[in-house]
């Protein structure tokens, strides 16, 4: 039976080539209609298939749809085809699902903005790659998406192209990625050298026969590339610089593609790759280690961060952290848990600060809001259900996953990653609560009414009378992401609170269809399951208690700090030293990039590449033999003296040789 | 019977007067008789072959080579007028347009 899944992807390229190439000509509702309807439908087929999924036959799953053959090459082929277990149809409903409400937001938001259709055309080609990503049933045809998304998100933050930080912010994240990608495609020429292929079932059953790793081989050395390449496109240390300036794009843009979906792509990566990762230990590791860190570096930085779309931004990055955290002890099923909730309460937090952007004419510094809580109430209930299920506050849904990652990294047994974690836990509280309270509580501090044409983000003041509440189209997709950011949790309660954990077993055939047939070794990072006893449930609890007491922590670190004494970060950040400073700037991270490889670069490349080779050696063979030809035909010009006689000479002179030649190839 | 070898000796000695002439006179009247006399060279090789081969082809060469020759002494001399009346010279070192 075929589900005909080819359908999903192709809806919103349809609506991306009509609205890319003749959208210039068509009214803003026409180029809505196309963008989202193609998007509405993609979402309607993907409920459909997810209902014929579960009526699938166990031995039916993954349900893989082949088409064609792309392209053959010696004993190698690659085809298009689709892939669908129990972890592409998760994303493939997030992807769809909160790509439908962005879409809608965004018809509020950029209302006022030039290149309208330009913007649709990009937002529904970013679906169609991301789509071909999360679908495709070979790694060569999710490096297509892979590689597509990251075009598309380069398109989108150097949408206002005008502008030089845009620019290159754009040219930053695709230069960052390309570091990444790198490495991915040296696991995937890995693959295709000692597996012949890159079918993920061929690829999984091969890998199968492998035993795990105990030291490092070539299973760790294709898991740490994969890592790096999904350190690159989801953010984490080292190359997670491109994700801040990020920011630049329409702020939409930023919820959907940095935040929700695209930088996901690197956890489902890893996720999708669990047989090689959970033969390779050391590789398995190193996700953890990394994940772990970025959660915490994130997560600090994010603390100084004035800038309402920096915080989220360092939000994201230290998030996404969290995810490889949970990936990295085995427990892929957290990991894509946190990978929902995040969907729903990031996309949810970048929506409603682009709401309080909108409304404040394009404000983005916090330190100008203050007091919006009474000139925009939706927008605050909303952000007040975001900042509390981020902060990690039981029921809702963030709690959940993040907890659930915090237990199983405990339960692997590495526990100074779960001290960290939680760590990372309070501080991500505090600078949660830190914005809400800087945002919606005590005055306004904004400039008054007409002087605000600040125009941070490109975002023209259209008569632009003082803070104001968005319009409906931008309010409902907000709505719905709140309900969602509430209750999405609820799907993964874990067993210690009387739930059952219907998520993580909703996925376990993915995770642990490879692994039944191996030692088992890794198996121990999963004690939810059969040995969840008397005692494992109580201890679960004790942590459970420990991860909200980090968040109220650091909820009343941040109401002491910005609401009860909210002249007190004024005065500390004067008697600051150098580590204030430090974290404020970022750790200066750009800066050392800049200058330990940018730098050397760019003078490597000038001095050598552009000076050396390009202007001497290439321009100068191709100038040198320019000026002999000419040198050379100066001297033969003088044969055109326009002298018949001297024409008729030379005739009579080359007959002369013609003939002698003749005469003595005779006379041999 | 004269043998070949003389015909084609004088063939070549006056094949040469013509290239001579062509080389060294700058009247162009000149110069168009001397290349009259390097066809007329040819044709007399010509018409040698063709009697010591027996092969009446070369004897319908000539022909051709006649017509050719009076052809162009037609245009030829019709050119030779045209520059004339515009340049009011013969000198073909003076008619030199053709120059770089």
């Amino acid at each position: 039976m075929s589900l005909h899944l080819w359908i999903i992807p192709l809806l919103p390229l349809t609506g991306a080539a009509i609205n890319g190439l003749l959208g210039k000509r068509f009214p803003k509702a026409l180029v809505n209609t196309i963008a989202l309807g193609s998007t509405a439908l993609a979402f309607a087929y993907a409920l459909w298939v997810a209902v014929q999924f579960v009526g699938l036959p166990a031995d039916q799953i993954p349900h893989i749809e082949r088409y064609a053959t792309w392209m053959t090459a010696g004993t190698f082929s690659a085809e298009y085809g689709i892939y669908l277990d129990q972890l592409s149809l998760v994303m493939l409903l997030v992807v769809t699902g909160v790509g439908f409400l962005i879409h809608i937001y965004s018809v509020g938001y950029m209302e006022h903005e030039g290149g309208y259709y330009r913007y649709f055309a990009y937002l529904n080609i970013f679906m169609f790659f991301m789509l071909t990503l999360i679908l495709a049933n070979n790694y060569l045809l999710m490096f297509v998406g892979w590689e597509g998304v990251g075009l598309a998100s380069y398109l989108l933050i150097g949408f206002w192209f005008l502008k030089d930080s845009a620019a290159n912010a754009g040219k930053k994240a695709f230069i960052t990625n390309r570091v990444g990608d790198f490495g991915f495609l040296i696991a995937l020429f890995l693959l295709i050298k000692h597996f012949g292929t890159l079918q993920y079932d061929t690829v999984f059953r091969a890998i199968s026969a492998y035993p795990v790793e105990a030291s490092a081989g070539l299973l760790t050395a294709i898991g740490l590339l994969m890592m790096v390449g999904a350190s690159g496109k989801s953010a984490q240390i080292p190359l997670y610089v491109w994700l801040p300036d990020a920011m630049e794009g329409p702020t939409p843009v930023s919820a959907l593609i940095h935040a929700a979906t695209m930088v996901t792509a690197g956890v489902y990566m890893v996720a999708r790759s669990n047989p090689v990762f959970n033969r390779a230990p050391i590789a398995l590791m190193a996700v953890a280690v990394i994940g772990t860190l970025t959660a915490i570096f994130a997560a600090s930085i994010g603390i100084l961060q004035t800038d309402i779309k920096k915080v989220l931004a360092y939000s994201t990055v230290s998030q996404l952290g969290y995810m490889f955290m949970g990936c990295g002890v085995a427990a892929y099923g957290a990991g894509i848990f946190h990978l929902m909730t995040h969907a729903f309460f990031k996309a949810l937090l970048f929506l409603s600060a682009g709401a309080i952007i909108h409304g404040l004419g394009g404000e983005q510094d916090m330190r100008r809001m203050g007091g919006l809580r009474k000139y925009m109430p939706k927008t605050f209930w909303c952000m007040t259900v975001a900042t509390f299920t981020i902060a990690g506050f039981p029921p809702l849904a963030a709690f959940f996953s993040k907890d659930e990652i915090l237990w199983k990294t405990w339960a692997s047994g590495n526990h100074l990653l779960w001290l960290i974690g939680v760590i990372a836990a309070a501080m991500t509280s505090f600078y949660m609560f830190r914005l809400w309270f800087m945002t919606f509580f005590g005055e306004y501090r904004g400039a008054p009414a007409e002087d605000s044409q600040h125009g941070h983000n490109g975002h023209d003041a259209h008569g632009h009378a003082g803070p104001h509440e968005s319009p409906m189209v931008m309010i409902v997709p907000l709505m719905i992401l709140a309900v969602l950011s509430f209750v999405g949790g609820w799907v993964g309660i874990p067993a210690a609170l009387g739930g059952s954990d219907r998520f993580d077993r909703f996925l376990d055939p993915v995770f642990h269809s490879t692994v039944e047939s191996a030692q088992g070794a890794e198996t121990a990072a999963l004690p939810a399951e059969g040995r969840a006893d008397h005692e494992e449930t109580s201890t679960e609890l004790l942590f459970m208690g420990i991860s909200v007491a980090a968040a109220a922590l650091g909820f009343v670190g941040a109401w002491f700090l910005y609401y009860k004494r909210a002249d007190l970060p004024a005065k500390m950040a004067e008697s600051a030293g150098g580590l204030y400073r430090l974290v404020h700037d970022k750790y200066r991270v750009d800066e050392l990039y800049g200058a330990t490889i940018i730098q050397p670069i760019i003078l490597a490349s000038t001095n050598i590449l552009w000076k050396g080779i390009d202007s001497a050696i290439i321009d100068g063979a191709v100038d040198g033999s320019a000026a002999g030809a000419q040198d050379v035909s100066d001297g033969l010009r003088h044969m055109q003296s326009g002298n018949i006689r001297s024409y008729a000479g030379w005739v009579a002179f080359g007959a002369a040789i013609v003939i002698a030649f003749m005469v003595w190839k005779g006379v041999r | 019977m004269v043998p070949l070898s003389y015909y084609l000796v004088l063939s070549a000695i006056l094949f040469a007067c013509g290239v001579a002439g062509f080389l060294i006179k700058r009247n162009i009247i000149t110069i168009f008789m001397s290349i009259e006399l390097m066809l007329n060279a040819v044709n007399l090789t010509f018409v040698a072959f063709a009697a010591e081969l027996r092969a009446l082809s070369g004897n319908v060469f000539v022909f051709f080579v006649m017509v050719v020759a009076a052809a162009e002494a037609a245009v030829g001399l019709a050119i030779i007028i045209s520059v004339f009346r515009t340049r009011e010279t013969l000198n073909v070192d003076r008619i030199n347009l053709l120059k770089l």
